[in-house]
């Protein structure tokens, strides 16, 4: 099955999807590839301007710009994944309407696009950190872990929604809205000291992906105890973790099986 | 299965859901959002098809648009799943039905050229071993570094093509492939058939064009509104096809000769009421076999002043070109006075297969004036079992020493 899955063919059109979408996405722009850092820079600094300078939030998170950095990073990735994992079997109907190729390889093609996209970012992520002078974190080790788990959440999502697209139209909007929400659901740009209610942050903490940003943050940038992740709110300790890391393992079969089911009526419904 | 059939398809039978949903309103929206039932027309797009190809064979598939060709084409190349019945298909197929899938327009040849590569399995190094043969079978070695917006739509098929034949498969399927290109590439693809035929590999060909089909195909299946007519030789086949393509013409129109049309003209009085087309066996058709005998029968109505007056009648019949192929006239054998039918028989009708048009006149006696002009108004055709070269068949006798 696995052989199969990752046979030769599969993966030359894999990449070579990749590189496709890569060539076409910044085509026609004087900066090209430059882009794909700019912009969450560029979000980075209107973030910073106006949380960091002008409303002074953060000022008990050590290296508070290169948290927000990161979990803006992450976030981004996040949203990359999904929203163009979202439109892929669309957008591609033209090859799937007259060709048989592996369905998922499209979907799975955006995906690597967005993590090629996430590691350039991590990079730029590091510039700051030496700028800013943070100390190397041991278990900064475990962050590939981390970028694991919202990969799984990520590809799993837009296995459902690029299957579910090709029905339902609509879903481009609402996954819009959703995304707007999951950005202050999420603790992206507040730290989660500003949360007084402790069981406001525990439920916050059973979202996957504030779960995973909060543990990165941890991880990479400070121990300081205002960086709230799931371990510390918790005391019973590792159980708890299951919860988000199994709605994520839950994302990524729903994905899978929803997927396969529709995936032999693209042709048609498209 | 047996061992030299490669694809084998068991009463298969495929349709289409199309939603009876305009939603104009939101309010309509909802609605049907709430209804559980939403309406839907199935539209069959195959019934019941079972044929089997063998191995090395070359099969054509020919049909009338929307009689189902790219349905089959699509399900034995998997892209769709059949409703019911099961398709068999034994060894490697070409995965696309159309060449240049997924060749992107702001990329340049040369990245098309991979880009397509990795679509039939091939990865970079494969391609990279390839590249040049196929920029030089398409002849494209100046503009592989231009984006592929700029190419004319034969460079990008010639591309395609060129990519396509390399896919190692042992089973082609191919849509319409041949109908851009100019003539010496349409020959080079010829040859390339030629070739893959003798290499034993099997093509499925999907074609409106019977004269490509009647130089490569071993057999034909012939489809007609979603069900098989025939799977048969080229030349019975193109019998078929010629003959269904004629029919849905005379369906079209049933109207008889109207009154006042563009194409008709004349000073009146004297009218053609009514024109028909009889075979040998004086039973009406339109369709009838090189060499075969057609009788043209011609109804007249003449106004009461006009009930004696001498007409001389004359035809013309033009083919698809336009050029006239024959003119007969009565002036050589005077119609009675007062005729108001009007028979000629032509017992050998030896003209090339196709389409023709007739043109009758009814001219006073001197031929100066036309009573009646109905220009290119009747169609008949000719069909032929065997390929007749030129405008006409002539007998002919050959002898040599």
């Amino acid at each position: 099955m696995l052989k199969k899955v990752f046979s030769k063919q599969n993966k030359a059109l894999l990449s070579e999807l990749v590189r496709t979408d890569f060539k076409l996405r910044y085509q026609g722009s004087v900066l090209g590839y430059a882009w794909s850092l700019l912009r969450p820079l560029m979000l980075f600094a209107i973030l910073y301007m106006v949380f960091v300078k002008f409303l002074k939030l953060g000022g008990d998170i050590p290296h508070f710009p290169i948290y927000l950095l990161l979990g803006i990073v992450l976030w981004t990735f996040f949203v990359d994944i999904t929203s163009q994992g979202l439109g892929s079997i669309v957008g591609r109907g033209d090859l799937i309407r007259k060709i048989r190729i592996p369905r998922w390889i499209i979907v799975v093609s955006t995906s690597v696009s967005a993590l090629i996209n996430l590691i350039l970012n991590l990079i730029v992520v590091l510039v700051f950190m030496i700028f800013n002078q943070v100390d190397f974190l041991q278990t900064s080790l475990w962050l590939p872990l981390i970028l694991v788990e919202i990969y799984m959440i990520g590809l799993g999502l837009s296995l459902f929604l690029s299957a579910a697209f090709v029905k339902y139209r609509d879903l481009s909007y609402i996954w819009e809205v959703i995304v707007q929400a999951g950005f202050y659901v999420t603790p992206i740009l507040y730290s989660m000291t500003l949360i007084t209610n402790i069981t406001y942050q525990k439920i916050l903490l059973m979202n996957p992906l504030a779960q995973s940003i909060q543990d990165a943050r941890y991880a990479v940038v400070s121990h300081s105890p205002n960086v709230i992740t799931i371990d510390s709110i918790f005391s019973s300790g590792i159980a708890v973790r299951l919860i988000p890391l199994g709605m994520c393992v839950l994302f990524l079969v729903i994905g899978v099986w929803y997927f396969k089911h529709e995936a032999e009526n693209f042709a048609e419904n498209l | 299965m047996s061992k030299d059939i490669v694809i084998k398809v068991d009463n298969v039978s495929k349709a289409f859901k199309l939603p009876h949903e305009k939603q104009s309103s939101l309010k309509g929206m909802f609605v049907n959002v709430f209804k559980k039932t939403r309406s839907f027309e199935r539209q069959s797009a195959l019934k019941d098809i079972s044929f089997e190809v063998k191995k090395g064979e070359f099969f054509g598939i020919v049909g009338r648009n929307g009689g189902g060709k790219s349905t089959l084409l699509k399900l034995i190349a998997g892209i769709y799943s059949p409703d019911i019945g099961i398709i068999t298909v034994n060894g490697k197929l070409t995965p696309f039905i159309e060449l240049g899938v997924g060749f992107n327009h702001e990329l340049t040849g040369r990245e098309n050229v991979y880009l397509n590569g990795a679509l039939l399995g091939f990865s970079r190094n494969e391609m990279a071993v390839m590249y040049d043969d196929i920029v030089a079978f398409a002849e494209l070695e100046r503009f592989m570094d231009q984006k592929l917006k700029n190419y004319s739509s034969g460079m990008q098929v010639r591309l395609a093509f060129s990519i396509a034949i390399r896919a190692e498969s042992e089973i082609l399927v191919m849509d319409e492939v041949l109908a851009v290109g100019d003539a010496a590439f349409q020959k080079k693809c010829f040859d390339v058939f030629r070739e893959l035929k003798n290499q034993g590999r099997t093509i499925i060909l999907v074609t409106h064009d019977m004269s490509n089909v009647e130089r490569f195909c071993d057999r034909v299946l012939v489809l007609n509104e979603s069900k098989i007519m025939k799977i048969g030789t080229p030349q019975e086949a193109a019998t078929i096809y010629s003959r269904l393509n004629i029919n849905s013409d005379k369906k079209a129109d049933k109207s008889g000769i109207k009154k006042t049309i563009v194409n008709r003209w004349g000073a009146g009085g004297i009218r053609v009421k009514n024109l028909g087309f009889y075979d040998s066996k004086d039973t009406e058709t339109s369709i009838f076999e090189v060499g075969g005998s057609i009788k043209i029968k011609i109804d007249i109505e003449r106004d009461a002043a006009l009930k004696n007056t001498q007409v001389v009648c004359g035809l013309a019949i033009y083919n698809q070109d336009g050029v006239n192929v024959t003119g007969p006239n009565s002036i050589e054998a005077p119609l009675n006075k007062d005729a108001t039918t009007i028979e000629v028989r032509i017992p050998d009708i030896n003209f090339a297969p196709g389409e023709y048009k007739l043109t009758t006149a009814i001219y006073n006696a001197e031929v100066t004036e036309p009573y009646d002009f109905l220009d290119k108004y009747d169609k008949f055709s000719i069909i032929s079992d065997h390929t007749v070269h030129g405008l006409v068949e002539v007998r002919s006798s050959w002898t040599s020493n």
